[in-house]
């Protein structure tokens, strides 16, 4: 027994030398620097905490691939000469306790150089704390709650929240009003009513709308609450219904959204649902969302701008598909800003704990071209990159109807 | 007024669907007093059965709902019965004699056991899954009150599951052999009954039930989670519990009493949808503080 068991590890290890050298020999083949870096100092590591399970996995999942994407790149680039870098992905389930249980994983790997999340804001309130006391940056491609960088007093009194915390997405007081501006102006709905699902991000986002809706002279009808796990809309729809509203604001996710939108058509209250970025996937209208619906998204369409491009060629080449899904691009521009936060820290040295603080500065510091656009962080650790997307259903698929940033 | 109409529309669709989950957690522990939590799971699994019979369908038979619908029916409701027989034999049969808590437990470690099992191996069920239209399509409009005719053959196969059953078991042979187990088991085992049969029955009719209720769900709320056996078997066990648990009349009567203060509570009620849960327990305590045994139960007798 033992001695076959000798036998095939044998032929195991034999086989596998045998592929590393095709590997090898494959890259150099391919005109790259691959598999000639230098990585005598050992392996660092990046951090993803996002949602690789349940309703929300698919975002997460465009998320975890895209950092992978941009680590991978590094790696054959030698950015961090004397290291290799791996990601270590942690599901968070959409879930704050679970976040917290991941970033606490993450934080007593002393080789986690940085964490890319989280996907929901929520979430990212608990993972903050921990990964501020190991002093490990946080870079997310997708939190949009103001108060996350700026306080809750974020347009009164904005005061930084974390020294660790910087975020490559815009945020949801301009989102929001954003959505505002295009319901009330360019698609003329003065009467809107409101449905969130009372999280952190859907109530803040809506907060936002309504504020600016007045502004512009619509009136919010009506707001109301639903559960998460819900299923059946018919006592909220029935209510809305009838306030005789133009369209309808949904605050949350594509998991409600969608079922919401064919249920409200169902119940004969045929009007546009819009949301924001957390119903901007194809899943939406997967599960219901209707012809017309409308969704801001933050940055500009991945596939038409030009730097984003090279990326969604590379994770085209790489996963075979284009599931980057709403937040790829922008992981992949918060695993760069890591990334090149370490090079820049490192810089042919070693790493230890003792780098932790220089680590934080030149991530803050960082500036980059990547695949959204101009990569860089203001005195919050906000993204400087303010530009939004309305995009609508048109023939069963999201369609870009204007991109810009909001002005007032 | 009309919205009023509406919501109770509403409630009463939400109640049916209930009622013939209830139905099984009612019928159940009538027989052998156990709460059998994973029977919400029975109707979620039915819900994933009928969707992989549609899937495995040849496409000219998916585009014709006249075949495809029966056929989804046949497929979610096998799979809920093959789930609640396996169950039974081999969960809950050993522990028959064991203290009531055993198998108590046991239920919450099956129900963990097959929600997990479905979101593990069944494609794609880590996130909603749609479900195919083959269901009527279209809404009865009266006056401004809109109801889905979905909604509606919900409501019909609800009341008449629930009659017939009834008659079934106040009329037939078996059913007075499971009056007999309910009332007392040993000597209804001495007048010639046999106790497993009677059980494995009762498990079969629940189980038929809540693949009815499972297919019917996936139609009328074209989505279907896995969250969805444990948020309506929760409903379930409450209206079970609110009409007197181990009584038919009561399980249904229940159900619609929850579907109607859901949506009727979030509608008129301070706090709105967001509270609607709230008023749905507060009237279960109310109910539970005078009259512990439910609305139709018996008070608890003294088992010997």
């Amino acid at each position: 027994m033992r001695k076959h068991s000798v036998k095939s590890a044998a032929i195991v290890g034999a086989s596998l030398l045998v592929l590393a050298a095709c590997g090898s020999n494959k890259t150099e083949g391919g005109g790259t620097t691959g598999g000639s870096c230098d990585t005598s100092k050992g392996t660092l590591t990046v951090g993803v905490v996002a949602p690789l399970s349940g309703n929300l996995s698919a975002l997460g999942v465009g998320i975890k691939q895209s950092a992978e994407l941009a680590v991978d790149e590094a790696n054959k680039k030698c950015t961090v000469p004397g290291f290799k870098l791996t990601v270590s992905a942690q599901d968070d389930e959409a879930n704050p306790a679970k976040g917290a249980q991941a970033a606490t994983k993450l934080s007593t790997d002393p080789n986690v150089v940085g964490v890319v999340g989280t996907l929901n804001s929520s979430v990212a309130q608990t993972v903050q704390p921990i990964l501020r006391d190991k002093k490990i940056p946080q870079v997310s491609p997708a939190n949009t709650n103001p108060s996350l960088t700026r306080g809750n007093d974020f347009l009164t009194a904005p005061k930084r929240q974390f020294d660790n915390y910087f975020r490559v997405c815009t945020t949801d007081d301009l989102q929001g009003p954003y959505a505002a501006n295009y319901l009330v102006e360019k698609a003329g709905k003065k009467k809107i009513a409101i449905i969130t699902d009372g999280k952190t991000y859907g109530d803040g986002l809506a907060a936002e709308l309504s504020k600016q809706v007045a502004k512009k002279g619509g009136t919010i009808v009506g707001t109301e609450k639903v559960g998460e796990k819900d299923t059946d809309f018919s006592g909220v729809i029935a209510k809305i219904k009838a306030l005789a509203p133009e369209a309808v604001y949904y605050g949350g996710e594509y998991p409600v959204a969608g079922p919401l939108s064919k249920q409200m058509k169902d119940a004969g209250l045929d009007v546009p649902v819009m949301g924001g970025d957390g119903i901007f996937d194809g899943k939406y209208i997967e599960l219901g969302g209707k012809e017309g619906d409308l969704a801001t998204s933050v940055g500009a369409p991945t596939e038409s701008l030009a730097t984003a491009k090279a990326f969604v060629d590379a994770y085209k080449a790489k996963f075979g598909k284009e599931d980057y899904a709403a937040y790829g691009a922008f992981s992949y521009d918060a695993a760069n800003a890591i990334i090149g936060g370490l090079a820049k820290t490192v810089e042919g040295g070693t790493w230890d704990e003792s780098k932790r603080d220089a680590m934080l500065t030149n991530v803050g510091a960082y500036s980059g071209s990547g695949a959204t656009g101009a990569v860089k962080f203001d005195q919050y650790g906000d993204s400087t990159n303010k530009v939004l997307t309305v995009y609508s259903v048109t023939s069963g698929k999201w369609k870009d109807v204007q991109t810009g940033e909001f002005t007032g | 007024m009309s919205v009023l109409l509406q919501q109770l529309a509403n409630g009463v669709i939400q109640g049916a669907l209930i009622a013939l989950i209830a139905l099984g957690y009612t019928m159940v522990y009538g027989i052998i007093q156990l709460i059998n939590f994973a029977h919400g799971e029975v109707f979620m699994v039915a819900s994933y059965g009928g969707l992989a019979t549609f899937t495995l369908l040849p496409d000219d038979l998916k585009k014709s709902p006249a075949v495809a619908l029966p056929l989804m029916f046949v497929g979610g409701i096998a799979v809920a019965v093959l789930v609640a027989v396996i169950m039974e034999r081999f969960a809950y049969r050993p522990l028959r004699n064991a203290p009531r808590l055993a198998p108590l437990i046991t239920a919450l470690g099956v129900s963990v056991f097959l929600q997990e099992a479905v979101r593990v191996f069944y494609p794609n069920a880590k996130s909603n899954l749609p479900y195919p239209k083959v269901f009527p399509e279209g809404n009865l409009t009266i006056g401004s009150v809109n109801i889905s005719w979905t909604g509606i053959l919900l409501v019909v196969l609800s009341v008449g599951l629930a009659v017939i059953l009834q008659t079934y078991i106040n009329r037939s042979r078996m059913g007075r052999a499971m009056r007999a187990t309910a009332q007392d088991p040993d000597t209804a085992k001495l007048m010639g009954v046999n106790p497993d049969r009677v059980i494995v029955l009762t498990f079969i009719i629940g189980a038929v039930l809540a693949g009815v209720a499972g297919i019917m769900f996936g139609g009328y709320l074209n989505n279907i989670n896995i969250d969805m056996g444990f948020q309506n078997g929760i409903f379930a066990f409450t209206a079970a519990v609110l009409g007197g648990v181990g009584s038919i009349r009561g399980a249904v009567i229940g159900a619609f009493i929850i579907g109607l203060i859901k949506t009727v509570a979030g509608q008129y009620m301070p706090g709105g949808t967001q509270y609607d849960y709230v008023w749905i327990f507060v009237v279960l305590i109310l109910v539970l503080v005078f009259r512990p045994q439910g609305l139709f139960g018996e008070p608890e007798r003294v088992r010997a």
